[in-house]
């Protein structure tokens, strides 16, 4: 019976994920073929005024490049439309023809969860660690600094910190000599006369031009973290049955894990799940930044070369990675939480 | 039907009093909050007086490109010779006009859709929950880029976009807070005086939700900063005068490999965190006051 609820829980959220997944390309089909001015007419029309050609071809090319059968009626050109989503199909890019949409996101994707997925990881490790700390040392002098600057490096857009730290590594000759870091030289994903492979050498290089957009990505969770944890121990310090726990004799570790840390966890690990999935999207201007050849930097081109397929693929790539990335934090909230089995969950679900 | 609209009830009376009485009490017995408000005039003060203590420089002095700071530029100047420090003066204008348009228009349409969801509710507030869902996970700034190459954005166009692309999470904390505060006496009252769900949600609801509205008022003008901000700097926008734009000038210059201009690019950066800083800490602060549970 507690199994069958936990289930049907599921079964929901599945539901409810397949619907918005359906939403979303459904947006994005009507705002690509239905708006005024739309890319398709758009790009027909270009097609007829720079080469000369008839409407009939350019319709022709167009419906090739966006792979849509433009004379069919509207309802079966959607249909088709999701057919091709279904199969990761988004058409040819029309900046460099001949190469398919999914041919380019899956050379850029490898690159921006790396960095963006470093970051992320390394910043909820020590943030929590600082968090917890920080929980147990609420009455210390340094507790306000350090949850000040929590609070600062948590507000401030991710760019500015980005910028300092090219101030920090690559600009000021702390020693009057030189910079930190050779940062002319750590632009892009990895030295130009690097042959990518799995030697020490190109793994070096590439972590050399990774680590300041890895460390600025940190940086810019960091302190969301530390105050998440922080918060969410803390409240389970004063609670009953902590005290309780305590006053049982339990060892300090038996209470600080199987107590605090599992209550504490609760909403800590839905939140890395939630931003686990704005990994892929979030990375569009550090990737400008630092020429770095992820799939934020490829959005943008697509946009300034108005290249529609592109933006098409890699926006629905974006939106489907944070529906499927919120579907399992709604799944591991599950498995974690014990009061979820015991059924509530149907009602407060959200 | 007639005179609906005169009854005065309790909540509405003391709703609004109550709500600036708090604030002041939030602002000036919280350090962070303090500071945080002191320097928001300050950004306001120096916005509105700029244009006549330090008027920009229209024309470009090719003599003076790329200066470091001076007695005459106290900041230096910028790539086509104007004095940074009056661009600095002049940039938050537009900046906080941006964010308080966005923001209005985000509160509006967040309280508005939130109340009236959880006064229907039913069948009504499911769908309007889900959509709200899904709105929330269309990643917000790729979806300003793609709307970029469909619409040419100006800066008061984007405001409204951004206002209107803000409503889904504000939507969920008001709708949270107007289901606790349906359950309240008053509310019920005005429930069976039989007044209409607009006169409810209007003048019984909203009074008592100016906490939570200035609190969310101060994050969307933050996060419409934010997005602003990038825009202008991937650039996508058209360039006004703003700190975002001397940001993305700076940069396009090359700024940052020069240490004798360097004041080009630290001064608008370090005005957009002072102004985010300030929004944060004020915001907080009034948190505090409609969150008790939070206060120490």
């Amino acid at each position: 019976m507690k199994n069958l609820s936990v289930l049907t829980y599921l079964l929901k959220k599945l539901l409810r994920m397949v619907l918005t997944i359906l939403l979303v390309t459904t947006i994005i089909f009507f705002l690509i073929r239905l708006m005024p001015s739309n890319p398709i007419d758009r790009y027909i029309e270009d097609q007829m005024v720079q080469y000369g050609i008839s409407y009939a071809e350019a319709k022709n090319r167009a419906a090739t490049l966006f792979s849509m059968d433009l004379d069919q009626p509207m309802y079966q050109q959607y249909f088709a439309y999701l057919g091709n989503v279904l199969r990761l199909d988004f058409g040819d890019s029309l900046l460099s023809p001949g190469v398919s949409v999914m041919e380019i996101i899956a050379t850029r994707l490898p690159w921006t969860l790396f960095t963006v997925g470093g970051g992320l990881i390394l910043s909820f490790i020590i943030g929590i660690v600082i968090g917890a700390v920080m929980a147990f040392k609420r009455d210390r002098w340094y507790e306000p600094i350090v949850t000040g600057i929590a609070s600062f490096l948590s507000a401030i857009p991710d760019f500015l910190i980005a910028i300092c730290l090219i101030l920090i590594f690559g600009v000021v000759r702390w020693n009057g000599e030189s910079t930190i870091l050779p940062i002319a030289m750590m632009r892009g994903t990895y030295s130009m006369q690097m042959k990518p492979g799995w030697n020490t050498e190109f793994v070096l290089d590439v972590l050399m031009h990774g680590m300041i957009p890895i460390l600025t990505y940190m940086l810019s969770q960091l302190g969301v973290w530390v105050l998440l944890m922080k918060t969410c121990t803390t409240s389970c310090l004063n609670t009953d049955y902590v005290t309780m726990a305590k006053i049982r004799g339990l060892s300090s570790g038996k209470v600080l894990f199987s107590y605090i840390g599992r209550n504490a966890l609760l909403p800590i690990t839905t939140e890395f799940f939630m931003r686990l999935g704005f990994i892929v999207g979030g990375a569009l201007i550090i990737e400008q930044l630092f020429v770095y050849q992820g799939i934020g930097l490829e959005l943008l081109r697509a946009t300034n070369g108005r290249d529609y397929p592109m933006m098409q693929g890699i926006f629905l790539v974006m939106s489907i990675a944070i529906v499927v990335c919120n579907f399992l934090a709604e799944v591991l909230y599950a498995v974690l939480d014990p009061r979820i089995k015991a059924g509530g969950a149907a009602k407060n679900g959200k | 039907m007639e005179n609906k609209s005169t009854y005065v009830t309790l909540s509405q009376s003391s709703g609004m009093k109550k709500f600036l009485h708090n604030s002041w009490f939030a602002i000036t017995h919280d350090k962070a909050g303090m500071v945080g408000f002191c320097l928001l005039i300050l950004i306001i003060v120096m916005s509105v007086t700029a244009p006549v203590v330090f008027p920009l420089d229209v024309e470009s002095d090719p003599s003076q490109i790329l200066t470091a700071p001076s007695a005459q530029h106290i900041l230096g100047t910028d790539h086509l010779g104007r004095d940074i420090w009056a661009q600095i003066a002049n940039g938050g204008r537009e900046l906080l006009l941006f964010a308080a348009l966005a923001a209005i228009i985000g509160i509006a349409l967040g309280v508005t859709l939130g109340a009236f969801s959880a006064i229907i509710g039913g069948r009504f507030d499911s769908v309007m929950l889900f959509l709200a869902d899904v709105w929330l996970s269309i990643p917000r700034i790729p979806l300003l880029v793609v709307l970029s190459g469909f619409f040419s954005l100006t800066s008061m166009k984007l405001a409204i976009v951004l206002g209107i692309l803000s409503w889904a999470g504000l939507y969920r904390t008001i709708r949270a807070e107007v289901l606790s505060l349906k359950e309240r006496d008053f509310i019920e009252a005005a429930f069976m005086q039989n007044l209409t769900k607009t006169h409810i949600v209007f003048k019984e609801i909203t009074p008592n939700l100016m906490g939570f509205i200035a609190v969310n008022f101060s994050l969307l003008m933050r996060s419409s900063i934010y997005s602003q901000v990038s825009l202008v700097f991937m650039g996508i926008l058209p360039l006004e005068q703003n700190w975002g734009v001397m940001i993305n000038q700076a940069w396009t210059q090359g700024v940052v490999y020069n240490p004798k201009c360097i004041w080009f690019i630290l001064a608008p950066t370090i005005m957009i965190c002072l102004l985010i800083i300030s929004l944060v800490w004020v915001g907080k602060a009034l948190e505090d006051v409609c969150n008790p549970s939070l206060r120490k």
